[in-house]
């Protein structure tokens, strides 16, 4: 463009051109938001799903009804198996806030072996109720169930890999400001998780018991 | 009590951005709520100590609170991250999840008396047009 | 054998040699001419060695620049595709009366509308509409790339490999019949049995991976890396339509995702979600796909009304009038969208209640977009208007999108919707408001955009001969079903027996045609700017007089962007800089951080594509290892920890250099 000498406020060339720039700049790190935002668009999946049970859930189509079905002591104890990994993760990553790459390491497997305990039991239910002839493709109701306890299901395994990856790279790189990040989006992931599961034993196990 | 969560970096370009603490006093905390508020639906249950229908009421009131204390004190939601846009994404997307959720209670709940009146409850299917809700 | 015809089924699942189409004339010689087409593209590119140079400079880049035009030319071949089924049916439904049936069999017809929307819609309208904001808004805000330049890649590859799936079911297979919802049970598996809805299926989720992950780019992109002293209020508008569009792609793609999945373990597992007996209900299939399918289209429309806002600012040399009622009115519509999607379902039978609030929030969000139009008005007013091309096609969008929202309005009474759903009047009404708002919306944002990114002015002549073809072209195409539609007459029909309105749908076909030499003619407009590209070099990096900050970069830009990262001090900041005499920095150059090429976008989506053919044809060992190395990719790509480069402080120089040269060369 050309040159302009009748610049208002007096300035020079220089002045004006070093008023609409800034020699370094850095954008903030977008990570832990943006992994929040898919967070909720994974809530917004899990809508669907409680959804779908909200207007299936009672449609039993002749066969078992949850208060037949629900064995309301082994979900407590996955309840708890689940809110437990929450706590060790917790645990996990104060020691990594403070540099402790073993107790970080520790407390992650510890997690991960509870994040298992959870679906071993999980499986085992879904197994004995697919034996019992309630599987997926009796009725409206227990479509709904498998479809949402097992997408969360599917989720914990999910976080699990990421958890034992994270691990390996953690042993190889340490703890590293991009690994802690890592660690960070992990840590929503599984909480998230477990926030997830309080509707679901709500509103599926203990709601589904009661008439 | 969450802002001791929390504290302000500045980093070299003047941005200001709140930091997690993470602490294991707030996951004590939350465990032990979590916990109680865990433990009470399930024994309301299994223990058939109320009405269904308060029963409901009340489990599912313990599973909103259980929630904003899994929020607060396990994901440390506040309304200082990310400059508040955590927070709004957060409101934005309970207000669709109701949307949602609510929404298709409603309009399901219409269409299935209307359209399929074994399954809405009423098993007389010799209504006539009058009878649609 | 019993042991090799369990291996043949294993590896090749329901897939044989009748899978392709040989007793199928159309689709054989479509085939020939793609292979030909195909492999005469190929050689060239191999005549040419220039392989490297597309997975070195394209394919593997995360540019946003390239990815955004690499979006828009996916868009443009899926378009001739789309319009190509527009023009079949036309064309059948023109002549097939009385005993006359036409040249497409119903079955064919089936699947042809059905392709028709699903192209249109998810390989046409939204890829353009990304690859748009993929390149223009982090250049409006001043940063150099979008937040997550990997997955920006990623998502490009997920949407070309749902497209490709799609185009495969023509010649292997067969695709959906069931128009481009696929309402259950139509789509369930004991009246669809065949590949063709899970072709549909497949195709929509690996694309939904991708959109979704761009609509989280492009959020945190707006959110976190504006240039400094851009608040919120001080974006362009164009930027603030993408935030609201992708905040929706983000709410709104999820249940879509959910209910695909629903769909297609009920056709895979047998599940009872929208089944006729054990306690489905296909009306739940409905409601949740349009609680997606509502905000869908207002994600098509919003990035539209943004361009318009930049398009009516910039060549009426004004600023937009009531910048804040504009804002404001997009985010209501971006809310709003959510209460309105019953419409689409009046007639299922969910009674007056129902229908009564649904049918008043649509009305009610008719009401900020006649806010946007009047401040559109309020801005030509007084303003110094240039009839540019970009500004010939808002005129004709304000005009035609204005009455197809009007015949929206009138669909909103329940009552007068008993009447029209699922008519021609309805087929009228969006392809009024998508083409007059959507497609017309592209067009001008193509030829707004087109000298930033290719650094040439388009040819006009052509362009013009296309806004003219296209302009007239709509209505004549599309009045017809208007009128057919108050008379009673479905859609998706093939066949009638009453001749006496057959001149209606001729005329339609005639309109179509128009259209076609408006297609034509864009073509011939970007071969004629490509031949005479010497001639028609823009050097200034703003033909237009631009207020937005992309204009204030070369054309097309370098790849940081920008030497320096602007300071913002108001709206229409590249009108403000040049107001203040801003000149361009010439030294002192800095170096700048940028982000490296990866593979892993291409790799990962192209064994999604295979995980997906695998499934629709049952080839389940090829889903498992095609899954286990997918994982193997993801998780491969998670222990690259070095993704990023430094561009020295002496290559900026010399490029910056360059431009002032040809700047003072041209003076």
């Amino acid at each position: 463009m050309a040159n302009n000498p009748s610049i208002p406020g007096g300035l020079t060339a220089d002045e004006v051109t070093a008023r609409y720039m800034v020699r370094e700049h850095h954008p903030e790190q977008g990570t832990l938001l943006g992994f929040w935002i898919y967070l909720m668009s994974d809530c917004l999946i899990f809508a669907s799903l409680f959804a779908t049970y909200a207007v299936l859930g009672r449609n039993y189509a002749g066969g078992p009804t949850g208060a037949e079905l629900f064995d309301l002591t082994l979900i407590a104890i996955n309840t708890g198996f689940l809110l437990l990994s929450s706590i060790t993760f917790g645990v996990a990553m104060v020691s990594a806030q403070a540099k402790k790459l073993g107790a970080t390491l520790f407390w992650m497997a510890v997690t991960g072996v509870l994040g298992l305990a959870f679906l071993s039991l999980e499986l085992y239910e879904f197994q004995h109720l697919i034996h019992e002839g309630a599987g997926p493709s009796r009725s409206g109701f227990l479509t709904a169930f498998f479809a949402l306890v097992g997408t969360h299901g599917l989720h914990v395994l999910f976080g699990a890999i990421w958890l034992v990856t994270l691990m390996v790279q953690l042993s190889k790189h340490g703890l590293t400001t991009e690994n802690f990040r890592r660690l960070q989006c992990l840590s929503l992931f599984w909480h998230f998780l477990d926030v997830v599961w309080i509707g679901v034993f709500t509103f599926v196990y203990l709601m589904g018991v009661l008439p | 009590m969450s802002d001791q969560l929390h504290h302000a970096e500045h980093d070299h370009d003047g941005h200001t951005t709140f930091v997690t603490h993470y602490s294991m006093k707030d996951y004590a905390i939350g465990f032990l709520l979590s916990l109680v508020l865990t433990a009470i639906p399930f024994w309301l249950v299994m223990g058939h100590v109320l009405p269904p229908e308060t029963t409901k009421y009340i489990i599912m009131g313990f599973a909103a609170i259980q929630f904003v204390v899994q929020m607060i004190y396990f994901l440390h939601m506040n309304s200082k991250s990310e400059g508040g846009w955590n927070l709004m994404a957060l409101l934005l997307t309970s207000v669709l999840l109701v949307i949602v959720l609510a929404g298709s209670i409603w309009v399901m709940h219409h269409m299935n008396a209307n359209m399929m009146p074994a399954m809405g409850g009423a098993s007389d299917t010799r209504h006539g047009m009058h009878d649609m809700q | 054998m019993q042991d090799s015809f369990d291996l043949t089924k294993l590896i090749f699942g329901r897939l044989s040699w009748d899978a392709i189409p040989f007793h199928e004339p159309i689709l054989l010689a479509t085939f020939a001419g793609v292979i030909v087409g195909g492999l005469g593209l190929v050689a060239l590119i191999t005549y040419f060695r220039q392989w490297g140079m597309l997975w070195n400079n394209w394919f593997t880049s995360i540019d946003h620049k390239k990815i955004g035009i690499m979006y828009m030319i996916l868009g443009i071949i899926m378009f001739l595709r789309g319009f190509a089924d527009a023009l079949m049916m036309r064309a059948q439904q023109a002549f097939a009366f009385g005993s006359n049936h036409g040249f497409l069999p119903p079955d064919h017809y089936d699947q042809i509308f059905t392709a028709h929307g699903v192209i249109m819609i998810f390989f046409v309208a939204m890829p353009f509409v990304t690859g748009l904001m993929n390149y223009v808004v982090p250049l409006q805000i001043g940063a150099r790339d979008v937040a997550f330049p990997f997955l920006n890649n990623f998502s490009f590859w997920m949407t070309t490999m749902g497209a490709v799936l799609v185009m495969a079911s023509l010649f292997v297979g067969e695709f959906a019949r069931t128009g481009w919802l696929a309402y259950p049970p139509l789509s369930g598996i004991l009246a669809s049995p065949g590949v063709g809805v899970d072709y549909y299926i497949w195709s929509l989720q690996i694309a939904g991976v991708g959109t979704l992950l761009s609509g989280v780019n492009l959020i945190v992109t707006i959110v976190k890396m504006r240039a400094p002293g851009m608040g919120l209020m001080k974006m362009p508008v164009f930027v603030w339509t993408s935030l609201c569009t992708n905040i929706l792609i983000v709410i709104t793609f999820p249940i879509l995702t959910a209910v695909l999945a629903m769909l297609g373990m009920d056709r895979l597992f047998d599940t009872a979600f929208f089944t006729n007996d054990r306690g489905g209900n296909a009306m739940m299939y409905v409601n949740l796909i349009w609680i997606w399918g509502h905000p869908e289209v207002y994600i098509l429309i919003l990035p539209a009304f943004g361009i318009f806002s930049e398009v009516v600012s910039t060549f009426c040399g004004k600023r937009l009038f009531g910048y804040t009622s504009m804002v404001y009115a997009t985010c209501v519509i971006m809310v709003l969208s959510y209460l309105v999607w019953l419409h689409h379902f009046f007639t299922m039978g969910s009674g007056a209640s129902v229908n009564s609030f649904f049918g008043i929030t649509t009305m009610i969000i008719s009401i900020p977009t006649g806010a946007k139009i009047f401040n559109w008005l309020f801005t030509m007013y007084r303003g110094r208007i240039r009839f540019e091309l970009p500004m010939m096609w808002t005129v004709s969008f304000m005009l035609t999108f204005t009455i197809g929202g009007m015949t929206g309005v009138m669909l909103a009474i329940p009552a007068a919707d008993f009447v029209l759903h699922n008519s021609l009047f309805l087929i009228a009404h969006f392809h009024n408001v998508i083409i007059g708002g959507v497609v017309f919306g592209l067009f001008a944002g193509f030829n707004y955009w087109a000298p930033k990114m290719f650094g040439v002015k388009l040819n006009q002549f052509w362009g013009k001969v296309s806004f003219w073809l296209w302009s007239i072209g709509f209505w004549v195409a599309f009045t017809p079903p208007y009128i057919l539609g108050f008379m009673g007459y479905t859609r998706r029909v093939s066949h009638f027996e009453d001749q006496s309105v057959q001149w209606l749908f001729q005329i339609s076909l005639a309109g179509t045609l128009m259209i076609a030499g408006g297609i034509g003619a864009l073509l011939l407009q970007c071969f004629f700017t490509w031949k005479d590209r010497a001639k028609l070099r823009d050097v200034t990096g703003d033909p237009w007089d631009g207020r937005t900050l992309e204009w204030s970069t070369s054309s097309p830009p370098p790849d940081y962007n920008f030497a320096f990262t602007p300071v913002v001090h108001d709206n229409d900041t590249f009108a403000d800089m040049k107001k203040n005499g801003y000149q361009r920095p010439l030294k002192d150059y800095v170096a700048i951080h940028m982000p490296k090429n990866t593979w892993a976008g291409f790799v990962i989506s192209a064994i999604s594509a295979v995980i997906g053919f695998g499934i629709i044809w049952h080839m389940w060992l090829l889903v498992g290892v095609a899954f286990i190395a997918m994982m193997a990719a993801i998780i491969a790509h998670t222990f690259n920890y070095k993704r990023d480069f430094y561009i020295p402080a002496e290559e900026v120089a010399r490029t910056e250099e360059a431009h002032t040269r040809l700047l003072q060369s041209y003076v």
